[in-house]
């Protein structure tokens, strides 16, 4: 019987960890040309009002660009030829605390951040494949050199 | 013959100058203002607190520390700042006492809401009622949420779909002016709105 109740709770904490990684993380608010939003191996065409989950990756055409609301009210907009991983998202809007951690792994984007750098600077994270950054706010721009994947 | 040499020094300026490094440029805020940004790299740490810092990280990871400026800005992020998505903007409109009527003073202020949601791409709102601090808790939770579904209707009626609007009520937790009990304060009676 005991047995049976920690499986119960094992099956449960898995269920809760899949929720959590199917965090809604934001809004698609513009796209232009092609964009396309990979989610565990889907490919979705972007359009305005397309979600981002958390564990989403963004990539843009050499036509494409795109821009994306999250949770918080952080912007971010890639230009063409871009690739971006949003690797953590979580977000608490009655406190606003929350975390952030997103790889550009190539190509541009730009930034605006939001109600959690506000709340919990350290909390938000922009990471390229050489560099780190710790944003205390608001806006930049980072570029990740092509080194062809 | 000259053709090849300007396209070899294209290339050239390419792998050395550009494509090899990853960057990072601070800018300044619409209002003038500008933030921080700590950039890490393996060859070590640099803080941009300055309009247009910039730092290129090499692929080894050695930061070189230099000014942008916004032409360079403009030429080579002119498209990724234009998709930019809108940024998100505020209201706050007000009660009657007691009611969830609007006052005379914030009904257009609503109707401007209305436009400024309908006229979003996938535009996404939220709505958060308040009360003061006359009455009992448990009716200023009811008010404060009867408030923000006031807001909620009619952005529903400008045609933003029900999924995108979340409404709550926090009743006379959350004072805009702190005052004692039963104290009737016109700026406590309202519904926070954002619009992203």
């Amino acid at each position: 019987m005991r047995k049976h109740i920690y499986i119960a709770l094992l099956a449960l904490g898995f269920a809760g960890a899949t929720l959590a990684d199917s965090t809604e993380a934001g809004t698609v608010k513009t796209a232009k040309g092609t964009v396309t939003v990979e989610r565990a191996g889907q490919k979705i065409a972007a359009a305005p009002g397309v979600k981002v989950y958390a564990a989403d990756r963004v990539l843009t055409g050499a036509d494409g660009t795109v821009g994306i609301t999250l949770r918080d009210n952080t912007l971010l907009s890639a230009g063409p030829n871009s690739t971006l991983a949003l690797d953590k998202f979580a977000f608490d809007s009655t406190t606003h605390a929350g975390t952030i951690d997103a790889t550009l792994k190539r190509g541009t984007l730009s930034v605006v951040s939001g109600k959690i750098a506000k709340a919990s600077p350290d909390a938000v994270t922009f990471r390229t494949p050489t560099t780190t950054l710790g944003v205390r706010g608001t806006e930049f721009v980072i570029e990740a050199a092509d080194r062809g994947e | 013959m000259e053709f090849a040499a300007i396209a070899l020094a294209v290339i050239l300026y390419g792998i050395f100058s550009h494509d090899s490094s990853d960057r990072v440029v601070l800018l300044p805020e619409p209002d003038g203002k500008v933030g921080k940004v700590v950039v890490k790299a393996a060859g070590g740490e640099r803080l941009l607190d300055q309009p247009y810092a910039a730092a290129d990280v090499s692929g080894r990871g050695a930061i070189a520390a230099r000014s942008a400026d916004a032409a360079e800005v403009r030429n080579r992020y002119g498209s990724t700042l234009a998709a930019q998505p809108r940024r998100p903007a505020s209201y706050t409109v007000y009660f009657v006492s007691g009611s969830d009527e609007l006052t005379s003073e914030s009904k257009p202020v609503l109707e401007q809401v209305k436009q400024e949601a309908a006229g979003r791409p996938a535009a996404e709102v939220t709505a958060i009622g308040h009360t003061d601090r006359v009455g009992r808790l448990e009716d200023n939770d009811a008010l404060s949420k009867m408030r923000a579904e006031v807001v909620r209707g009619a952005l529903q009626e400008a045609g933003i779909p029900a999924a995108q609007i979340e409404s709550a009520g926090r009743g006379e937790r959350e004072p805009m002016v702190a005052t004692a009990d039963e104290v009737a304060e016109p700026k406590n009676r309202r519904v926070e709105i954002n619009i992203r």
